[in-house]
């Protein structure tokens, strides 16, 4: 019962860079917890008014619904792209895009890879669920070994289907890149590192440092056949070991940025 | 001991994955069986409010930012 005879302090709120649209994503997925982390650290900040994002085609193609500033939508792995041109075009905005691994690390990996070693003064939110999600979960260039999905029903044999592509590691051997790390959603702690890493990534592209990232391991739990719980469980068993969390590349001048 | 603090929980936004509810360091959350959301939800919301301290843990891992949390202020009650 909540007492109402004693004073309280608001603690916590959704934050209004999220708007009021209900999200079309499952119960339980980590889409949400990005979202409102950008958010959050776009609120802190100040950006709200001076921020464009770029969504991607994937589960995150309504993106520009669920925020409450300006959104552009790309074509299909084309979001780094179309950010480079936005803030070569408006330097004093505020760019960033919101992928997933459909579109970043599979049909938009030579875009990415491109605005990398370009240096472009972006920053990217990199979702990682190791699978398609919104087409109903087929196998991914994140896929782990041997995980079965809608099109790797026995699971993904890596003989003929390769290994998972681990994005972070990749894009941290490019000179051009200042901030790439790999976070996750799976619980509280990890969620607070998670937002201390976008807040970093913001910074980075605010200062001039070059191109940041933050790849985030994310749920799925409806493609992946679990509950939300377990599916949470599951990154920190299945997926952490594939893709280890930490940071792939501070440059020097990011190591001397007081968050 | 009485409860430090509460939380209200949107049930516009709130999508039952029971994240919170596991999540809680306290137990103080579970689904309210009895009632249901306008997208037909079964709500979280406080089975045990005397336990909760205002932490945050739930609006934290919340997938919606379906939950608002406050902190009881008894100083100032007092005062």
């Amino acid at each position: 019962m909540v007492l109402t005879d004693t004073p309280a302090k608001l603690v916590y709120e959704r934050p209004e860079a999220l708007g009021t649209t209900v999200t079309h994503y499952c119960p339980g997925c980590t889409h949400g917890v990005a979202h409102r982390l950008v958010a959050e650290v776009l609120e802190e900040m100040s950006e709200v008014g001076n921020t464009i994002g770029v969504a991607s085609v994937g589960c995150s193609v309504f993106a520009y619904n669920y925020f409450d500033f300006d959104f552009v939508e790309a074509a299909h792995g084309r979001a780094p792209a179309m950010a480079t041109g936005i803030k070569r075009v408006l330097p004093d905005k505020t760019v960033f895009t919101y992928q997933g691994d459909g579109d970043l690390a599979s049909i938009g990996m030579g875009e990415i890879v491109g605005a990398a070693s370009r240096g472009e003064l972006i920053t990217v939110v990199f979702i990682n669920n190791a699978n398609y999600g919104m087409t109903g979960g087929q196998m991914a260039p994140t896929t782990l070994p041997g995980q079965k999905t809608t099109s790797s029903p026995t699971g993904r044999d890596v003989k003929r289907q390769g290994y998972p592509i681990q994005t972070a590691e990749l894009l941290s051997t490019l000179e051009g890149s200042a901030y790439i790390v790999r976070r996750s959603l799976h619980n509280s702690r990890e969620i607070r590192r998670a937002k201390k890493a976008i807040r970093t990534a913001f910074e980075v592209q605010k200062k001039g440092l070059g191109f940041a990232l933050v790849e985030l391991l994310s749920t799925c739990p409806t493609n992946w056949h679990l509950t939300p719980v377990e599916a949470r469980d599951w990154i920190e068993e299945r997926m952490m070991p594939v893709f280890p969390l930490g940071d792939y590349k501070i440059s020097s001048a990011v190591a001397d940025l007081k968050v | 001991m009485p409860a430090k603090g509460y939380i209200e929980v949107n049930e516009l936004f709130c999508k039952a994955c029971e994240i919170c509810v596991t999540d809680c360091p306290f137990d103080v959350l579970a689904l309210d069986m009895e009632r249901l959301t306008p997208k037909g939800y079964h709500p979280a919301y406080m089975v045990n409010p005397d336990a909760c301290t205002g932490c945050g843990i739930c609006a934290t891992v919340c997938p919606d930012a379906a939950i608002t949390v406050y902190r009881y202020d008894r100083k100032k009650a007092e005062a």
